[in-house]
Protein backbone atom coordinates (compact mmCIF):
# COMPACT_ATOMS: atom_id res chain seq x y z
CA UNK A 1 0.00 0.00 0.00
CA UNK A 2 3.06 2.27 0.09
CA UNK A 3 3.49 4.87 -2.64
CA UNK A 4 6.38 4.14 -5.05
CA UNK A 5 8.74 6.76 -3.65
CA UNK A 6 8.57 5.35 -0.15
CA UNK A 7 10.42 2.39 1.26
CA UNK A 8 9.46 0.68 4.47
CA UNK A 9 11.76 1.10 7.43
CA UNK A 10 14.28 -1.72 7.72
CA UNK A 11 13.61 -2.95 11.22
CA UNK A 12 15.11 -6.34 11.98
CA UNK A 13 14.73 -6.49 15.74
CA UNK A 14 11.95 -5.48 18.14
CA UNK A 15 12.37 -5.03 21.89
CA UNK A 16 9.32 -4.44 24.07
CA UNK A 17 11.12 -3.00 27.10
CA UNK A 18 9.52 -3.50 30.49
CA UNK A 19 12.12 -1.69 32.62
CA UNK A 20 14.42 1.27 32.19
CA UNK A 21 17.48 -0.98 32.35
CA UNK A 22 16.07 -3.16 29.58
CA UNK A 23 15.36 -0.12 27.37
CA UNK A 24 18.81 1.38 27.96
CA UNK A 25 20.58 -1.91 27.26
CA UNK A 26 18.66 -2.26 23.99
CA UNK A 27 19.84 1.23 22.98
CA UNK A 28 23.42 0.82 24.23
CA UNK A 29 25.07 -0.03 20.88
CA UNK A 30 23.53 2.96 19.11
CA UNK A 31 21.47 0.82 16.72
CA UNK A 32 18.12 1.29 18.45
CA UNK A 33 15.27 3.75 18.00
CA UNK A 34 12.99 4.48 20.96
CA UNK A 35 9.27 4.22 20.20
CA UNK A 36 6.89 6.29 22.36
CA UNK A 37 3.47 7.41 21.05
CA UNK A 38 4.54 6.99 17.43
CA UNK A 39 2.79 10.16 16.23
CA UNK A 40 6.02 11.42 14.66
CA UNK A 41 7.83 8.13 14.14
CA UNK A 42 5.01 6.26 12.36
CA UNK A 43 4.65 9.16 9.92
CA UNK A 44 8.38 9.20 9.22
CA UNK A 45 9.00 5.48 9.09
CA UNK A 46 8.26 4.99 5.41
CA UNK A 47 9.88 8.17 4.16
CA UNK A 48 13.22 6.53 3.50
CA UNK A 49 15.18 8.61 5.97
CA UNK A 50 17.47 6.87 8.42
CA UNK A 51 15.52 7.99 11.44
CA UNK A 52 14.51 4.42 12.26
CA UNK A 53 17.48 2.24 13.11
CA UNK A 54 17.42 -1.58 12.82
CA UNK A 55 16.25 -2.21 16.39
CA UNK A 56 12.88 -0.76 17.41
CA UNK A 57 12.81 -0.27 21.18
CA UNK A 58 9.26 0.18 22.49
CA UNK A 59 9.53 2.16 25.74
CA UNK A 60 5.79 2.44 26.48
CA UNK A 61 5.82 -0.22 29.21
CA UNK A 62 8.72 1.31 31.18
CA UNK A 63 7.05 2.39 34.43
CA UNK A 64 9.96 4.69 35.40
CA UNK A 65 9.16 6.96 32.45
CA UNK A 66 5.53 7.62 33.42
CA UNK A 67 3.98 10.08 35.84
CA UNK A 68 4.05 13.70 36.95
CA UNK A 69 5.41 14.36 40.44
CA UNK A 70 6.57 17.13 42.71
CA UNK A 71 9.36 16.91 45.26
CA UNK A 72 9.76 20.12 47.22
CA UNK A 73 9.65 22.89 44.64
CA UNK A 74 10.82 20.64 41.79
CA UNK A 75 8.36 19.21 39.28
CA UNK A 76 9.24 16.15 37.23
CA UNK A 77 7.35 15.10 34.13
CA UNK A 78 8.23 11.60 32.94
CA UNK A 79 9.21 11.31 29.26
CA UNK A 80 6.13 9.16 28.49
CA UNK A 81 3.61 11.60 29.93
CA UNK A 82 1.17 12.42 27.13
CA UNK A 83 0.05 15.89 26.13
CA UNK A 84 -3.46 14.88 27.33
CA UNK A 85 -2.10 14.00 30.76
CA UNK A 86 -0.43 17.42 30.91
CA UNK A 87 -3.71 19.07 29.94
CA UNK A 88 -5.64 17.13 32.60
CA UNK A 89 -3.08 17.28 35.43
CA UNK A 90 -4.46 18.91 38.58
CA UNK A 91 -0.91 19.41 39.88
CA UNK A 92 0.13 21.34 36.75
CA UNK A 93 -3.13 23.30 36.51
CA UNK A 94 -2.39 24.57 39.98
CA UNK A 95 1.40 25.04 39.86
CA UNK A 96 2.10 25.90 36.19
CA UNK A 97 -1.11 26.63 34.26
CA UNK A 98 1.12 27.59 31.31
CA UNK A 99 1.70 23.91 30.51
CA UNK A 100 -1.97 22.81 30.34
CA UNK A 101 -2.72 26.01 28.39
CA UNK A 102 -0.09 25.08 25.81
CA UNK A 103 -1.34 21.48 25.69
CA UNK A 104 -4.81 22.83 24.87
CA UNK A 105 -3.39 24.32 21.65
CA UNK A 106 -1.67 21.09 20.65
CA UNK A 107 -3.07 19.04 17.74
CA UNK A 108 -6.33 17.11 18.30
CA UNK A 109 -7.46 15.03 21.26
CA UNK A 110 -6.52 11.81 19.44
CA UNK A 111 -2.98 13.08 18.80
CA UNK A 112 -2.68 14.49 22.33
CA UNK A 113 -3.61 11.03 23.66
CA UNK A 114 -0.64 9.56 21.75
CA UNK A 115 1.94 12.36 21.79
CA UNK A 116 4.45 12.22 24.64
CA UNK A 117 6.53 15.05 26.03
CA UNK A 118 9.73 13.04 25.49
CA UNK A 119 8.81 12.48 21.84
CA UNK A 120 8.01 16.15 21.31
CA UNK A 121 11.45 17.10 22.62
CA UNK A 122 13.46 14.29 20.98
CA UNK A 123 11.83 14.79 17.58
CA UNK A 124 13.33 18.30 17.66
CA UNK A 125 10.96 19.98 15.25
CA UNK A 126 11.55 23.76 15.17
CA UNK A 127 7.76 23.97 15.61
CA UNK A 128 7.47 21.69 18.67
CA UNK A 129 4.94 23.43 20.89
CA UNK A 130 5.55 21.94 24.36
CA UNK A 131 9.22 22.88 24.14
CA UNK A 132 8.60 26.65 24.32
CA UNK A 133 6.97 26.86 27.77
CA UNK A 134 9.50 24.36 29.10
CA UNK A 135 12.38 26.56 27.91
CA UNK A 136 10.65 29.53 29.56
CA UNK A 137 10.55 27.51 32.78
CA UNK A 138 14.34 26.86 32.55
CA UNK A 139 13.61 23.13 32.39
CA UNK A 140 16.35 20.51 32.30
CA UNK A 141 16.23 17.32 30.21
CA UNK A 142 17.13 14.19 32.15
CA UNK A 143 18.98 11.67 30.01
CA UNK A 144 20.13 8.12 30.71
CA UNK A 145 22.31 5.57 28.97
CA UNK A 146 23.85 2.18 29.76
CA UNK A 147 27.51 1.38 30.49
CA UNK A 148 27.24 -1.80 32.52
CA UNK A 149 24.90 0.22 34.70
CA UNK A 150 22.60 3.21 34.33
CA UNK A 151 24.45 6.48 33.67
CA UNK A 152 22.51 9.74 34.07
CA UNK A 153 23.09 13.29 32.93
CA UNK A 154 21.13 16.50 32.63
CA UNK A 155 21.12 19.27 29.98
CA UNK A 156 19.28 22.59 30.07
CA UNK A 157 16.50 22.34 27.45
CA UNK A 158 17.67 25.69 25.99
CA UNK A 159 20.97 24.04 24.98
CA UNK A 160 19.45 20.77 23.80
CA UNK A 161 18.67 21.55 20.15
CA UNK A 162 21.35 21.90 17.46
CA UNK A 163 19.27 22.02 14.25
CA UNK A 164 16.03 20.78 12.68
CA UNK A 165 15.63 17.21 13.97
CA UNK A 166 19.04 17.44 15.66
CA UNK A 167 19.88 17.44 19.34
CA UNK A 168 22.70 16.79 21.79
CA UNK A 169 21.20 13.37 22.52
CA UNK A 170 23.64 10.55 21.66
CA UNK A 171 22.37 7.50 19.76
CA UNK A 172 22.57 5.34 22.88
CA UNK A 173 20.70 7.79 25.10
CA UNK A 174 17.11 8.03 26.26
CA UNK A 175 15.26 11.04 27.64
CA UNK A 176 13.79 9.90 30.94
CA UNK A 177 12.13 13.08 32.23
CA UNK A 178 11.95 16.83 32.16
CA UNK A 179 12.40 18.82 35.37
CA UNK A 180 11.92 22.40 36.48
CA UNK A 181 11.33 24.55 39.55
CA UNK A 182 7.75 25.54 40.36
CA UNK A 183 7.51 29.20 39.36
CA UNK A 184 7.28 31.62 42.29
CA UNK A 185 4.12 33.59 43.01
CA UNK A 186 3.61 36.43 40.53
CA UNK A 187 5.04 34.49 37.58
CA UNK A 188 3.20 35.46 34.41
CA UNK A 189 3.37 33.43 31.20
CA UNK A 190 1.51 33.22 27.90
CA UNK A 191 1.66 30.89 24.91
CA UNK A 192 0.59 32.17 21.49
CA UNK A 193 0.26 30.00 18.40
CA UNK A 194 -0.82 30.99 14.92
CA UNK A 195 -2.94 28.99 12.56
CA UNK A 196 -6.48 29.25 11.20
CA UNK A 197 -7.79 26.58 13.58
CA UNK A 198 -7.47 26.69 17.39
CA UNK A 199 -5.20 23.69 17.69
CA UNK A 200 -4.84 21.00 14.99
CA UNK A 201 -2.19 22.94 13.19
CA UNK A 202 1.57 22.79 12.97
CA UNK A 203 2.59 26.19 14.34
CA UNK A 204 3.38 28.81 11.69
CA UNK A 205 4.74 30.87 14.54
CA UNK A 206 4.50 30.15 18.24
CA UNK A 207 5.73 32.27 21.12
CA UNK A 208 6.02 31.89 24.84
CA UNK A 209 6.60 35.02 26.91
CA UNK A 210 7.17 34.70 30.64
CA UNK A 211 8.51 36.65 33.58
CA UNK A 212 7.46 38.45 36.73
CA UNK A 213 5.63 41.73 36.16
CA UNK A 214 6.70 44.43 38.63
CA UNK A 215 5.64 48.11 38.49
CA UNK A 216 5.34 48.30 34.71
CA UNK A 217 8.45 46.17 34.13
CA UNK A 218 9.00 42.47 33.49
CA UNK A 219 11.61 40.91 35.75
CA UNK A 220 13.69 37.94 34.57
CA UNK A 221 11.87 37.72 31.22
CA UNK A 222 11.88 34.70 28.92
CA UNK A 223 11.05 35.07 25.25
CA UNK A 224 10.97 31.90 23.15
CA UNK A 225 9.81 31.43 19.57
CA UNK A 226 8.93 28.32 17.59
CA UNK A 227 8.95 27.83 13.80
CA UNK A 228 11.01 30.94 13.06
CA UNK A 229 14.45 29.31 12.94
CA UNK A 230 16.18 25.92 12.68
CA UNK A 231 15.47 25.18 16.37
CA UNK A 232 13.16 26.66 18.98
CA UNK A 233 14.74 30.07 19.62
CA UNK A 234 15.31 31.84 22.88
CA UNK A 235 15.77 35.60 22.35
CA UNK A 236 18.41 36.26 24.99
CA UNK A 237 19.39 39.74 23.78
CA UNK A 238 15.77 40.85 23.78
CA UNK A 239 15.32 39.38 27.26
CA UNK A 240 18.37 41.30 28.50
CA UNK A 241 17.19 44.50 26.86
CA UNK A 242 13.78 44.53 28.56
CA UNK A 243 14.73 43.08 31.96
CA UNK A 244 13.46 45.44 34.66
CA UNK A 245 13.04 48.38 32.24
CA UNK A 246 9.71 50.22 32.08
CA UNK A 247 7.76 48.73 29.17
CA UNK A 248 7.05 51.97 27.30
CA UNK A 249 6.60 52.45 23.55
CA UNK A 250 10.27 53.09 22.96
CA UNK A 251 11.31 49.92 24.82
CA UNK A 252 8.78 47.89 22.85
CA UNK A 253 10.12 49.29 19.56
CA UNK A 254 13.67 48.38 20.57
CA UNK A 255 12.56 44.95 21.74
CA UNK A 256 10.86 44.23 18.41
CA UNK A 257 13.96 45.25 16.46
CA UNK A 258 16.26 43.16 18.66
CA UNK A 259 13.93 40.14 18.48
CA UNK A 260 13.86 40.46 14.69
CA UNK A 261 17.65 40.10 14.60
CA UNK A 262 17.50 36.98 16.78
CA UNK A 263 15.00 34.98 14.73
CA UNK A 264 15.58 33.62 11.22
CA UNK A 265 12.25 32.69 9.66
CA UNK A 266 12.20 31.03 6.25
CA UNK A 267 9.74 30.63 3.38
CA UNK A 268 8.15 27.19 3.20
CA UNK A 269 4.90 25.54 2.14
CA UNK A 270 3.13 26.66 5.31
CA UNK A 271 3.97 30.39 5.34
CA UNK A 272 6.33 33.01 3.97
CA UNK A 273 9.30 34.48 5.78
CA UNK A 274 7.63 37.89 5.67
CA UNK A 275 4.42 36.59 7.22
CA UNK A 276 6.25 34.75 9.99
CA UNK A 277 8.27 37.85 10.89
CA UNK A 278 5.08 39.95 11.04
CA UNK A 279 3.30 37.46 13.30
CA UNK A 280 6.35 37.23 15.59
CA UNK A 281 6.36 41.04 15.90
CA UNK A 282 2.64 41.15 16.55
CA UNK A 283 2.80 38.50 19.27
CA UNK A 284 5.67 40.15 21.11
CA UNK A 285 4.19 43.63 20.84
CA UNK A 286 0.75 42.51 21.97
CA UNK A 287 2.06 40.51 24.95
CA UNK A 288 4.50 43.20 26.10
CA UNK A 289 1.68 45.75 25.99
CA UNK A 290 -0.46 43.38 28.03
CA UNK A 291 2.29 43.21 30.67
CA UNK A 292 2.01 46.94 31.32
CA UNK A 293 -1.35 46.56 32.96
CA UNK A 294 -0.42 43.57 35.12
CA UNK B 1 10.90 -10.35 4.77
CA UNK B 2 9.51 -7.83 7.23
CA UNK B 3 9.94 -8.73 10.87
CA UNK B 4 6.79 -10.09 12.50
CA UNK B 5 5.87 -10.22 16.17
CA UNK B 6 2.94 -11.73 18.02
CA UNK B 7 0.49 -9.51 19.86
CA UNK B 8 -2.26 -10.52 22.30
CA UNK B 9 -4.87 -8.00 23.27
CA UNK B 10 -8.51 -7.49 24.12
CA UNK B 11 -10.55 -6.62 21.04
CA UNK B 12 -14.13 -5.52 21.64
CA UNK B 13 -14.23 -7.63 24.78
CA UNK B 14 -12.62 -10.77 23.35
CA UNK B 15 -9.02 -11.91 23.93
CA UNK B 16 -7.26 -12.26 20.58
CA UNK B 17 -3.76 -13.09 19.34
CA UNK B 18 -2.27 -12.23 15.98
CA UNK B 19 1.01 -11.98 14.13
CA UNK B 20 1.84 -8.47 12.89
CA UNK B 21 4.53 -6.93 10.78
CA UNK B 22 6.43 -4.56 13.14
CA UNK B 23 6.06 -1.65 10.74
CA UNK B 24 2.28 -1.99 10.42
CA UNK B 25 -0.26 0.29 12.04
CA UNK B 26 -3.01 -0.80 14.40
CA UNK B 27 -5.43 0.15 11.63
CA UNK B 28 -3.80 -2.31 9.20
CA UNK B 29 -4.04 -4.97 11.88
CA UNK B 30 -7.73 -4.37 12.65
CA UNK B 31 -8.83 -4.20 9.04
CA UNK B 32 -6.65 -6.92 7.55
CA UNK B 33 -6.31 -9.51 10.31
CA UNK B 34 -9.70 -9.09 11.97
CA UNK B 35 -11.90 -7.92 9.07
CA UNK B 36 -13.06 -4.94 11.10
CA UNK B 37 -13.71 -2.41 8.36
CA UNK B 38 -15.34 0.24 10.58
CA UNK B 39 -12.20 2.26 11.19
CA UNK B 40 -11.19 3.78 7.86
CA UNK B 41 -7.90 4.71 6.23
CA UNK B 42 -8.33 8.20 4.80
CA UNK B 43 -5.35 10.50 5.35
CA UNK B 44 -3.05 8.04 7.12
CA UNK B 45 -1.41 11.05 8.79
CA UNK B 46 -3.36 11.71 11.97
CA UNK B 47 -5.28 14.64 10.46
CA UNK B 48 -8.78 13.31 9.78
CA UNK B 49 -9.84 10.93 12.56
CA UNK B 50 -11.56 8.40 10.23
CA UNK B 51 -9.42 5.70 11.88
CA UNK B 52 -10.32 6.63 15.49
CA UNK B 53 -10.57 3.74 17.96
CA UNK B 54 -10.41 3.67 21.76
CA UNK B 55 -7.28 2.10 23.25
CA UNK B 56 -7.04 1.66 27.01
CA UNK B 57 -9.80 4.23 27.40
CA UNK B 58 -8.14 6.85 25.18
CA UNK B 59 -9.18 7.75 21.63
CA UNK B 60 -6.34 7.25 19.17
CA UNK B 61 -5.66 7.60 15.47
CA UNK B 62 -5.14 3.91 14.71
CA UNK B 63 -3.36 4.81 11.45
CA UNK B 64 -0.47 6.23 13.49
CA UNK B 65 -0.54 3.67 16.25
CA UNK B 66 2.23 1.09 15.83
CA UNK B 67 0.67 -2.39 15.59
CA UNK B 68 3.25 -4.07 17.87
CA UNK B 69 2.34 -1.60 20.64
CA UNK B 70 -1.18 -3.05 20.78
CA UNK B 71 0.10 -6.01 22.78
CA UNK B 72 -1.63 -6.26 26.17
CA UNK B 73 -3.99 -3.37 25.48
CA UNK B 74 -7.78 -3.09 25.38
CA UNK B 75 -9.16 -1.94 22.04
CA UNK B 76 -12.70 -0.82 21.30
CA UNK B 77 -13.79 -0.25 17.69
CA UNK B 78 -17.16 0.88 16.36
CA UNK B 79 -18.10 -2.79 15.87
CA UNK B 80 -17.70 -3.28 19.63
CA UNK B 81 -20.34 -0.68 20.54
CA UNK B 82 -23.14 -3.12 19.79
CA UNK B 83 -24.57 -4.89 22.85
CA UNK B 84 -27.50 -7.23 23.55
CA UNK B 85 -29.62 -4.08 23.88
CA UNK B 86 -28.74 -3.09 20.32
CA UNK B 87 -26.70 -0.23 18.95
CA UNK B 88 -25.07 2.42 21.12
CA UNK B 89 -27.07 5.57 22.01
CA UNK B 90 -24.43 7.62 20.15
CA UNK B 91 -25.08 5.62 16.99
CA UNK B 92 -28.84 6.04 17.46
CA UNK B 93 -28.40 9.80 17.91
CA UNK B 94 -26.41 10.02 14.65
CA UNK B 95 -29.30 8.27 12.88
CA UNK B 96 -32.00 10.37 14.56
CA UNK B 97 -30.25 13.68 13.84
CA UNK B 98 -29.35 12.77 10.25
CA UNK B 99 -25.66 13.22 11.04
CA UNK B 100 -24.56 10.69 8.44
CA UNK B 101 -24.24 11.30 4.71
CA UNK B 102 -21.58 9.29 2.87
CA UNK B 103 -20.67 7.69 6.20
CA UNK B 104 -16.92 7.57 5.69
CA UNK B 105 -16.12 9.75 8.70
CA UNK B 106 -18.91 8.24 10.81
CA UNK B 107 -17.23 5.32 12.63
CA UNK B 108 -14.34 7.59 13.70
CA UNK B 109 -16.70 10.41 14.59
CA UNK B 110 -18.86 8.06 16.70
CA UNK B 111 -15.85 6.64 18.56
CA UNK B 112 -14.59 10.16 19.31
CA UNK B 113 -18.11 11.17 20.42
CA UNK B 114 -18.30 8.12 22.70
CA UNK B 115 -14.92 9.06 24.19
CA UNK B 116 -15.96 12.68 24.76
CA UNK B 117 -19.30 11.81 26.37
CA UNK B 118 -17.69 9.21 28.65
CA UNK B 119 -15.31 11.90 29.94
CA UNK B 120 -17.80 14.75 30.14
CA UNK B 121 -21.53 14.21 29.60
CA UNK B 122 -22.21 17.94 30.03
CA UNK B 123 -20.33 19.51 27.13
CA UNK B 124 -21.17 22.90 25.67
CA UNK B 125 -21.54 23.15 21.90
CA UNK B 126 -18.12 24.78 21.80
CA UNK B 127 -16.61 21.90 23.78
CA UNK B 128 -18.16 19.38 21.39
CA UNK B 129 -16.84 21.31 18.39
CA UNK B 130 -13.35 21.44 19.85
CA UNK B 131 -13.60 17.80 20.89
CA UNK B 132 -14.12 16.67 17.30
CA UNK B 133 -11.43 18.96 15.93
CA UNK B 134 -9.44 15.90 14.90
CA UNK B 135 -12.35 14.44 12.88
CA UNK B 136 -12.95 15.75 9.39
CA UNK B 137 -16.30 15.38 7.64
CA UNK B 138 -16.54 16.43 4.00
CA UNK B 139 -20.33 16.06 3.77
CA UNK B 140 -22.41 17.24 6.68
CA UNK B 141 -21.04 20.63 7.64
CA UNK B 142 -20.76 19.40 11.26
CA UNK B 143 -23.98 21.02 12.53
CA UNK B 144 -25.91 17.75 12.66
CA UNK B 145 -22.94 15.89 14.06
CA UNK B 146 -22.68 18.37 16.92
CA UNK B 147 -26.43 18.10 17.46
CA UNK B 148 -26.15 14.30 17.56
CA UNK B 149 -23.35 14.39 20.13
CA UNK B 150 -25.36 16.86 22.23
CA UNK B 151 -28.46 14.65 22.01
CA UNK B 152 -26.49 11.54 22.96
CA UNK B 153 -24.96 13.35 25.95
CA UNK B 154 -28.34 14.48 27.10
CA UNK B 155 -29.59 10.92 26.86
CA UNK B 156 -26.66 9.72 28.93
CA UNK B 157 -27.33 12.12 31.82
CA UNK B 158 -31.12 11.76 32.02
C1 LIG C 1 -1.75 15.34 12.91
C2 LIG C 1 -0.60 15.74 13.78
C3 LIG C 1 -0.65 16.95 14.47
C4 LIG C 1 0.41 17.34 15.28
N1 LIG C 1 0.31 18.53 15.93
C5 LIG C 1 1.33 18.96 16.71
C6 LIG C 1 1.24 20.20 17.39
O1 LIG C 1 0.23 20.90 17.35
N2 LIG C 1 2.32 20.61 18.11
C7 LIG C 1 3.46 19.86 18.18
O2 LIG C 1 4.39 20.29 18.85
N3 LIG C 1 3.56 18.65 17.58
C8 LIG C 1 2.53 18.19 16.83
N4 LIG C 1 2.63 16.98 16.19
C9 LIG C 1 3.87 16.18 16.30
C10 LIG C 1 3.87 15.05 17.35
O3 LIG C 1 2.58 14.66 17.71
C11 LIG C 1 4.64 15.45 18.62
O4 LIG C 1 5.96 15.84 18.31
C12 LIG C 1 4.66 14.35 19.70
O5 LIG C 1 4.93 14.94 20.95
C13 LIG C 1 5.66 13.24 19.46
O6 LIG C 1 5.59 12.32 20.55
P1 LIG C 1 5.43 10.74 20.34
O7 LIG C 1 5.38 10.14 21.69
O8 LIG C 1 4.32 10.45 19.43
O9 LIG C 1 6.84 10.44 19.65
P2 LIG C 1 7.32 9.24 18.72
O10 LIG C 1 6.72 9.40 17.37
O11 LIG C 1 7.17 7.94 19.41
O12 LIG C 1 8.87 9.62 18.67
C14 LIG C 1 9.34 10.81 18.05
C15 LIG C 1 10.87 10.79 18.02
O13 LIG C 1 11.39 10.92 19.32
C16 LIG C 1 12.16 9.77 19.70
N5 LIG C 1 11.82 9.54 21.11
C17 LIG C 1 10.59 9.37 21.65
N6 LIG C 1 10.66 9.29 22.99
C18 LIG C 1 11.97 9.42 23.31
C19 LIG C 1 12.69 9.43 24.55
N7 LIG C 1 12.07 9.31 25.74
N8 LIG C 1 14.04 9.57 24.52
C20 LIG C 1 14.68 9.72 23.33
N9 LIG C 1 14.06 9.71 22.14
C21 LIG C 1 12.71 9.56 22.13
C22 LIG C 1 11.74 8.68 18.75
O14 LIG C 1 12.77 7.75 18.55
C23 LIG C 1 11.44 9.49 17.49
O15 LIG C 1 12.61 9.79 16.79
C24 LIG C 1 1.56 16.53 15.40
C25 LIG C 1 1.60 15.30 14.73
C26 LIG C 1 0.54 14.89 13.93
C27 LIG C 1 0.62 13.58 13.23
S1 LIG D 1 -6.68 7.95 8.58
FE1 LIG D 1 -5.93 8.14 10.56
S2 LIG D 1 -6.26 10.21 11.00
FE2 LIG D 1 -6.80 10.08 8.90
S1 LIG E 1 -20.60 11.92 6.21
FE1 LIG E 1 -19.29 11.95 4.50
S2 LIG E 1 -17.40 12.52 5.40
FE2 LIG E 1 -18.75 12.76 7.01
Amino acid sequence: MLPQNKRPAGIDEYVNATSLAMALEALADGNGTPLAGGSDLWLQKDSGNDRIRPRLVNINRVAELHGISQVGQRIRIGALVSVSEILESALLKDAVPLLPATADRFASIQIRNAATIGGNIANASPAADMVLPLIALDAAVKISSWAGKEVDRKIPLTDFFTGPGMTRLERNELITAIEFETPAAGFHAVFCKSGPRPALEISLVAMCLAGTPQNGTLRNPRICFGAVGPTPIRCRSTEKLIDLRPIDDSLIAKALATMQSEISPIDDIRASKWYRAQVARTYLEQELMACRSL
Amino acid sequence: MPLTVTVSFSLNGTKVTSAVDVTESALDLLRRNFDLAGAKLACGEGECGACTVIVDGRSRNSCLMPAPDIDGRTVLTVEGLWTEQGIDPVQQAFIDEGAVQCGFCTPGMIMQARYLIDRNPNMSEEQIARGIEGNICRCTGYKKIIAAVAAASEGSTS
